[in-house]
Protein backbone atom coordinates (compact mmCIF):
# COMPACT_ATOMS: atom_id res chain seq x y z
CA UNK A 1 0.00 0.00 0.00
CA UNK A 2 1.38 2.99 -1.45
CA UNK A 3 1.20 6.78 -0.19
CA UNK A 4 -1.46 7.55 -2.58
CA UNK A 5 -3.16 4.28 -2.08
CA UNK A 6 -6.92 4.66 -0.72
CA UNK A 7 -6.00 2.93 2.52
CA UNK A 8 -2.54 2.90 3.70
CA UNK A 9 -0.45 1.45 6.78
CA UNK A 10 2.03 3.54 8.50
CA UNK A 11 4.94 2.59 10.75
CA UNK A 12 6.42 5.60 12.60
CA UNK A 13 10.00 6.36 13.19
CA UNK A 14 12.29 8.44 14.93
CA UNK A 15 15.75 9.40 12.70
CA UNK A 16 18.47 9.67 14.89
CA UNK A 17 21.86 11.00 13.73
CA UNK A 18 22.52 14.05 10.98
CA UNK A 19 23.46 14.28 7.65
CA UNK A 20 26.76 16.16 6.69
CA UNK A 21 26.64 18.64 4.03
CA UNK A 22 23.67 20.02 1.84
CA UNK A 23 20.95 17.82 2.55
CA UNK A 24 19.25 17.37 -0.50
CA UNK A 25 22.78 16.46 -2.09
CA UNK A 26 23.45 14.35 0.70
CA UNK A 27 20.46 12.14 -0.14
CA UNK A 28 20.47 12.12 -3.33
CA UNK A 29 24.35 10.73 -3.14
CA UNK A 30 23.02 8.05 -1.12
CA UNK A 31 19.94 7.18 -2.78
CA UNK A 32 22.42 7.35 -6.10
CA UNK A 33 24.59 4.63 -4.26
CA UNK A 34 22.15 2.44 -2.64
CA UNK A 35 19.47 2.61 -5.59
CA UNK A 36 17.98 -0.94 -6.71
CA UNK A 37 20.02 -3.30 -8.95
CA UNK A 38 18.18 -5.23 -11.74
CA UNK A 39 18.72 -9.15 -11.00
CA UNK A 40 16.80 -11.05 -13.88
CA UNK A 41 18.62 -12.25 -15.86
CA UNK A 42 21.21 -13.10 -13.51
CA UNK A 43 22.05 -16.00 -10.60
CA UNK A 44 21.09 -13.32 -8.05
CA UNK A 45 18.70 -14.60 -5.85
CA UNK A 46 17.27 -11.44 -4.10
CA UNK A 47 18.34 -7.57 -4.64
CA UNK A 48 17.16 -4.43 -1.49
CA UNK A 49 17.49 -0.86 -2.93
CA UNK A 50 15.62 2.51 -3.11
CA UNK A 51 13.72 3.11 -6.17
CA UNK A 52 11.78 6.58 -7.06
CA UNK A 53 8.08 6.47 -5.51
CA UNK A 54 6.44 7.41 -8.63
CA UNK A 55 8.67 5.43 -11.28
CA UNK A 56 9.70 1.89 -8.79
CA UNK A 57 10.84 0.36 -11.96
CA UNK A 58 13.15 2.85 -13.49
CA UNK A 59 14.71 4.27 -10.80
CA UNK A 60 16.20 7.82 -11.34
CA UNK A 61 17.06 10.25 -8.25
CA UNK A 62 18.74 12.56 -10.47
CA UNK A 63 15.73 12.98 -13.19
CA UNK A 64 12.73 12.35 -11.01
CA UNK A 65 11.97 14.74 -8.11
CA UNK A 66 12.02 13.07 -4.51
CA UNK A 67 12.07 16.18 -2.57
CA UNK A 68 8.33 17.48 -2.25
CA UNK A 69 8.68 20.53 0.47
CA UNK A 70 9.98 19.45 2.98
CA UNK A 71 10.18 16.04 2.85
CA UNK A 72 12.42 13.41 0.58
CA UNK A 73 9.97 11.13 -0.70
CA UNK A 74 11.32 7.70 -2.05
CA UNK A 75 10.64 3.90 -1.48
CA UNK A 76 12.61 0.98 -0.64
CA UNK A 77 12.08 -1.93 -3.69
CA UNK A 78 13.03 -5.64 -2.20
CA UNK A 79 12.93 -7.82 -5.33
CA UNK A 80 12.76 -11.58 -4.76
CA UNK A 81 13.02 -14.85 -6.90
CA UNK A 82 11.20 -17.92 -5.52
CA UNK A 83 11.95 -20.99 -7.32
CA UNK A 84 9.43 -23.84 -6.75
CA UNK A 85 10.73 -26.93 -4.18
CA UNK A 86 9.43 -29.12 -6.84
CA UNK A 87 11.00 -27.85 -9.06
CA UNK A 88 14.38 -27.68 -7.85
CA UNK A 89 13.58 -31.31 -6.76
CA UNK A 90 12.87 -32.23 -10.48
CA UNK A 91 16.16 -30.64 -11.69
CA UNK A 92 18.16 -31.72 -9.15
CA UNK A 93 17.37 -35.27 -9.62
CA UNK A 94 17.71 -35.43 -13.32
CA UNK A 95 21.50 -33.61 -13.37
CA UNK A 96 22.14 -36.34 -10.53
CA UNK A 97 20.94 -38.77 -12.56
CA UNK A 98 22.79 -37.13 -15.60
CA UNK A 99 26.44 -37.43 -13.63
CA UNK A 100 25.85 -40.59 -12.52
CA UNK A 101 25.65 -42.41 -15.33
CA UNK A 102 28.33 -40.33 -16.90
CA UNK A 103 30.78 -41.47 -14.67
CA UNK A 104 29.45 -44.87 -14.05
CA UNK A 105 29.27 -44.46 -10.32
CA UNK A 106 26.71 -45.04 -8.20
CA UNK A 107 26.25 -42.29 -5.23
CA UNK A 108 27.76 -38.80 -5.35
CA UNK A 109 29.83 -36.88 -2.67
CA UNK A 110 28.23 -34.40 -0.24
CA UNK A 111 30.25 -32.23 -1.90
CA UNK A 112 29.50 -33.25 -5.11
CA UNK A 113 25.91 -32.78 -4.26
CA UNK A 114 26.40 -29.88 -3.13
CA UNK A 115 28.06 -28.20 -6.22
CA UNK A 116 25.55 -29.53 -8.10
CA UNK A 117 22.12 -28.21 -6.22
CA UNK A 118 24.28 -24.87 -6.23
CA UNK A 119 25.07 -25.26 -10.29
CA UNK A 120 21.05 -25.89 -10.53
CA UNK A 121 19.46 -23.34 -8.95
CA UNK A 122 21.95 -21.12 -10.51
CA UNK A 123 20.25 -21.95 -14.05
CA UNK A 124 16.37 -22.16 -11.93
CA UNK A 125 17.41 -18.10 -10.67
CA UNK A 126 18.56 -17.18 -14.09
CA UNK A 127 15.28 -18.22 -15.70
CA UNK A 128 12.95 -16.82 -12.93
CA UNK A 129 12.10 -13.35 -13.24
CA UNK A 130 12.15 -11.62 -10.16
CA UNK A 131 9.28 -10.23 -7.93
CA UNK A 132 9.08 -6.74 -6.73
CA UNK A 133 7.72 -5.75 -3.37
CA UNK A 134 7.40 -1.83 -3.07
CA UNK A 135 6.99 -0.10 -0.06
CA UNK A 136 6.87 3.97 0.39
CA UNK A 137 8.64 6.51 2.17
CA UNK A 138 7.94 9.69 3.83
CA UNK A 139 10.73 11.85 5.44
CA UNK A 140 11.13 14.44 7.33
CA UNK A 141 14.61 15.10 7.58
CA UNK A 142 14.39 18.57 9.58
CA UNK A 143 12.20 17.41 11.70
CA UNK A 144 13.94 13.90 11.88
CA UNK A 145 10.73 11.50 11.65
CA UNK A 146 10.27 8.92 8.95
CA UNK A 147 7.01 6.98 7.85
CA UNK A 148 7.14 3.98 6.74
CA UNK A 149 3.96 2.90 4.43
CA UNK A 150 4.17 -0.90 5.68
CA UNK A 151 3.62 -3.06 8.77
CA UNK A 152 5.40 -6.02 7.81
CA UNK A 153 7.66 -7.32 10.17
CA UNK A 154 10.27 -8.20 7.50
CA UNK A 155 10.00 -5.18 5.13
CA UNK A 156 10.47 -3.07 8.32
CA UNK A 157 13.74 -4.84 9.53
CA UNK A 158 14.71 -4.42 5.90
CA UNK A 159 14.16 -0.80 6.05
CA UNK A 160 16.09 -0.47 9.21
CA UNK A 161 19.18 -2.34 8.19
CA UNK A 162 19.03 -0.64 4.23
CA UNK A 163 18.83 2.84 5.81
CA UNK A 164 21.94 2.51 8.24
CA UNK A 165 23.97 1.35 5.55
CA UNK A 166 22.45 3.95 3.34
CA UNK A 167 22.84 7.21 5.79
CA UNK A 168 24.80 5.85 8.94
CA UNK A 169 21.44 7.12 10.27
CA UNK A 170 19.76 5.05 12.97
CA UNK A 171 15.90 4.71 12.64
CA UNK A 172 14.02 4.23 16.19
CA UNK A 173 10.62 2.37 15.67
CA UNK A 174 8.08 4.38 17.96
CA UNK A 175 6.02 1.67 19.82
CA UNK A 176 4.78 3.01 23.35
CA UNK A 177 7.15 2.62 24.98
CA UNK A 178 10.02 4.74 22.56
CA UNK A 179 7.14 7.43 22.03
CA UNK A 180 6.48 7.94 25.38
CA UNK A 181 10.25 8.14 25.90
CA UNK A 182 11.58 10.07 22.54
CA UNK A 183 8.52 11.94 21.92
CA UNK A 184 5.88 12.43 24.74
CA UNK A 185 7.88 15.81 26.35
CA UNK A 186 8.17 13.94 29.61
CA UNK A 187 10.50 15.55 31.90
CA UNK A 188 13.54 13.35 33.64
CA UNK A 189 11.14 12.77 36.83
CA UNK A 190 8.50 12.08 34.55
CA UNK A 191 10.50 9.70 33.00
CA UNK A 192 11.72 7.86 35.93
CA UNK A 193 8.49 6.99 37.01
CA UNK A 194 7.47 5.91 33.16
CA UNK A 195 10.45 3.30 33.58
CA UNK A 196 8.94 1.81 36.62
CA UNK A 197 5.54 1.26 35.47
CA UNK A 198 4.40 -2.62 35.58
CA UNK A 199 0.96 -3.95 34.01
CA UNK A 200 -2.26 -2.57 35.71
CA UNK A 201 -4.89 -4.71 36.60
CA UNK A 202 -7.90 -3.06 35.59
CA UNK A 203 -9.71 -5.90 37.63
CA UNK A 204 -10.10 -5.27 41.13
CA UNK B 1 17.15 3.92 27.18
CA UNK B 2 16.30 0.42 27.39
CA UNK B 3 16.93 -2.17 24.27
CA UNK B 4 14.54 -1.72 21.49
CA UNK B 5 13.47 -5.34 21.31
CA UNK B 6 13.34 -5.65 25.19
CA UNK B 7 11.31 -2.21 25.83
CA UNK B 8 9.06 -3.55 22.99
CA UNK B 9 8.03 -6.46 24.99
CA UNK B 10 7.95 -5.20 28.39
CA UNK B 11 5.70 -1.83 27.79
CA UNK B 12 3.69 -3.33 25.35
CA UNK B 13 1.03 -3.16 27.83
CA UNK B 14 0.92 0.63 27.99
CA UNK B 15 -0.07 -0.30 24.53
CA UNK B 16 -3.29 -2.15 25.49
CA UNK B 17 -3.76 0.01 28.23
CA UNK B 18 -4.12 2.89 26.46
CA UNK B 19 -6.96 1.55 24.28
CA UNK B 20 -8.58 0.47 26.75
CA UNK B 21 -8.51 4.18 28.24
CA UNK B 22 -9.21 5.07 25.13
CA UNK B 23 -12.79 3.09 24.67
CA UNK B 24 -13.40 4.14 28.61
CA UNK B 25 -12.87 8.04 27.36
CA UNK B 26 -15.18 8.06 23.85
CA UNK B 27 -18.06 6.36 26.23
CA UNK B 28 -17.66 8.36 29.13
CA UNK B 29 -15.73 11.42 28.37
CA UNK B 30 -16.06 12.78 25.18
CA UNK B 31 -14.99 16.07 26.75
CA UNK B 32 -11.99 15.18 27.77
CA UNK B 33 -10.95 13.70 24.45
CA UNK B 34 -11.86 16.96 23.07
CA UNK B 35 -9.37 19.05 25.37
CA UNK B 36 -6.50 16.71 24.46
CA UNK B 37 -7.20 17.35 20.38
CA UNK B 38 -9.16 20.73 20.03
CA UNK B 39 -10.13 20.19 16.32
CA UNK B 40 -11.86 16.80 17.07
CA UNK B 41 -15.60 17.30 16.32
CA UNK B 42 -16.81 13.74 16.26
CA UNK B 43 -14.94 10.30 17.67
CA UNK B 44 -16.18 7.03 18.29
CA UNK B 45 -16.23 3.34 17.37
CA UNK B 46 -15.17 1.87 14.39
CA UNK B 47 -15.95 -1.55 13.08
CA UNK B 48 -13.35 -4.13 14.69
CA UNK B 49 -12.40 -4.30 18.41
CA UNK B 50 -9.82 -6.72 19.38
CA UNK B 51 -9.63 -7.96 23.02
CA UNK B 52 -6.63 -10.08 24.40
CA UNK B 53 -7.07 -12.01 27.55
CA UNK B 54 -3.76 -12.78 29.36
CA UNK B 55 -4.78 -13.30 32.93
CA UNK B 56 -4.94 -17.37 31.85
CA UNK B 57 -1.85 -17.66 31.33
CA UNK B 58 -3.11 -18.72 27.74
CA UNK B 59 -4.11 -16.14 25.24
CA UNK B 60 -8.02 -15.46 24.42
CA UNK B 61 -8.59 -13.38 22.01
CA UNK B 62 -12.06 -12.02 21.46
CA UNK B 63 -12.64 -9.76 17.97
CA UNK B 64 -15.86 -7.78 17.54
CA UNK B 65 -16.30 -7.59 13.57
CA UNK B 66 -18.79 -4.93 12.07
CA UNK B 67 -19.76 -1.77 11.63
CA UNK B 68 -23.12 -1.89 13.82
CA UNK B 69 -21.45 -4.93 15.92
CA UNK B 70 -22.88 -4.92 19.78
CA UNK B 71 -20.24 -4.33 22.67
CA UNK B 72 -21.76 -6.94 24.86
CA UNK B 73 -18.97 -9.49 24.59
CA UNK B 74 -16.33 -7.07 24.00
CA UNK B 75 -17.45 -5.86 27.72
CA UNK B 76 -18.24 -9.14 28.84
CA UNK B 77 -14.39 -9.99 28.08
CA UNK B 78 -13.41 -6.55 30.03
CA UNK B 79 -15.11 -7.84 33.11
CA UNK B 80 -12.98 -11.08 32.64
CA UNK B 81 -9.76 -9.18 32.89
CA UNK B 82 -9.13 -8.90 28.89
CA UNK B 83 -7.41 -5.88 27.59
CA UNK B 84 -8.17 -4.11 24.59
CA UNK B 85 -5.58 -4.63 21.79
CA UNK B 86 -6.57 -3.39 18.30
CA UNK B 87 -9.33 -1.21 18.12
CA UNK B 88 -10.79 0.84 14.32
CA UNK B 89 -11.80 4.20 15.15
CA UNK B 90 -13.45 7.19 12.88
CA UNK B 91 -13.51 10.53 13.65
CA UNK B 92 -14.21 13.77 12.54
CA UNK B 93 -12.35 17.27 12.55
CA UNK B 94 -14.24 20.34 11.48
CA UNK B 95 -16.28 18.54 8.79
CA UNK B 96 -13.48 16.13 7.56
CA UNK B 97 -13.40 12.51 8.41
CA UNK B 98 -10.45 9.95 9.33
CA UNK B 99 -10.58 6.58 9.82
CA UNK B 100 -8.06 3.90 10.67
CA UNK B 101 -7.15 1.11 13.00
CA UNK B 102 -4.43 1.38 15.98
CA UNK B 103 -2.68 -1.73 17.43
CA UNK B 104 -1.93 -1.40 20.94
CA UNK B 105 1.51 -2.79 21.38
CA UNK B 106 3.04 -1.38 18.42
CA UNK B 107 1.25 1.76 17.95
CA UNK B 108 0.67 1.21 14.27
CA UNK B 109 -1.53 2.35 12.34
CA UNK B 110 -3.17 0.53 9.63
CA UNK B 111 -6.46 1.00 7.08
CA UNK B 112 -6.20 4.39 7.55
CA UNK B 113 -8.49 6.17 4.93
CA UNK B 114 -8.74 10.11 5.17
CA UNK B 115 -10.16 12.46 3.59
CA UNK B 116 -10.59 12.66 -0.25
CA UNK B 117 -7.95 14.93 -2.44
CA UNK B 118 -8.30 16.91 -5.33
CA UNK B 119 -7.38 14.70 -9.04
CA UNK B 120 -3.96 14.68 -9.87
CA UNK B 121 -3.31 14.97 -13.65
CA UNK B 122 -0.39 17.13 -14.18
CA UNK B 123 3.53 16.64 -12.14
CA UNK B 124 2.07 20.04 -10.35
CA UNK B 125 -1.41 18.48 -9.58
CA UNK B 126 0.97 15.66 -8.13
CA UNK B 127 3.40 17.30 -5.85
CA UNK B 128 0.71 18.80 -4.53
CA UNK B 129 -1.71 15.86 -4.09
CA UNK B 130 1.41 14.25 -2.60
CA UNK B 131 1.63 17.56 0.07
CA UNK B 132 -2.36 17.03 0.88
CA UNK B 133 -2.01 13.64 1.52
CA UNK B 134 1.13 13.71 3.96
CA UNK B 135 -0.69 17.05 5.95
CA UNK B 136 -4.05 14.60 6.02
CA UNK B 137 -2.06 11.71 7.41
CA UNK B 138 0.00 14.03 9.68
CA UNK B 139 -3.63 14.90 11.15
CA UNK B 140 -4.48 11.44 11.42
CA UNK B 141 -1.32 10.39 13.20
CA UNK B 142 -1.12 13.72 15.13
CA UNK B 143 -4.68 12.73 17.05
CA UNK B 144 -3.42 9.57 17.86
CA UNK B 145 0.05 11.00 19.36
CA UNK B 146 -1.65 14.00 21.53
CA UNK B 147 -4.48 10.58 22.41
CA UNK B 148 -1.38 8.71 23.42
CA UNK B 149 0.81 11.74 25.49
CA UNK B 150 -2.59 12.12 27.09
CA UNK B 151 -2.64 8.74 28.32
CA UNK B 152 0.81 8.67 29.75
CA UNK B 153 0.39 11.89 31.57
CA UNK B 154 -2.66 10.82 33.19
CA UNK B 155 -0.93 7.26 33.50
CA UNK B 156 2.27 8.84 35.51
CA UNK B 157 0.11 11.04 37.70
CA UNK B 158 -1.82 10.20 41.13
CA UNK B 159 -4.91 10.69 39.44
CA UNK B 160 -4.17 7.17 37.56
CA UNK B 161 -4.91 5.48 41.02
CA UNK B 162 -6.89 8.00 42.58
CA UNK B 163 -9.19 9.16 40.02
CA UNK B 164 -9.04 7.60 36.98
CA UNK B 165 -8.91 3.31 37.38
CA UNK B 166 -12.10 3.69 40.21
CA UNK B 167 -13.86 5.09 37.29
CA UNK B 168 -12.49 2.73 34.74
CA UNK B 169 -13.87 -0.02 37.08
CA UNK B 170 -17.08 1.61 37.79
CA UNK B 171 -17.78 1.42 33.83
CA UNK B 172 -16.83 -2.07 33.58
CA UNK B 173 -18.62 -3.36 36.26
CA UNK B 174 -21.44 -1.15 34.91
Amino acid sequence: MGILSPSVSITRYKVEGKLSGNISETISKKLKEHTIQEIDQTVTEKAIGWTSTLQPFIPDFEQSSFIVGPYAIFSLRVDQKRVPAKAVQKYVTLETAKKLAENGRKFLSRDEKRILKDHVMGVLYRQTPSSPAIYDIVWSYEEEWLWFFSSLKSANETLESHFLESFGLTLVRLFPYTYAMLSSGLNDEQKDILGNLTPEGFLE
Amino acid sequence: MLDVSVAYERYKFLGYEFLTWLWFMMENDFEGLSKLYEELSSFEMGNRLVLENRHTGAVEVVTIKGDDAGLEEAQLALKKGAMVSEINLSFNIGEQKWRYTIKGESLNISTMKVPETGPMETEDDMEGGILEKIYLYEKGIELMEKLYNGFIKTRISPDWKNKVLPNIRKWMDA
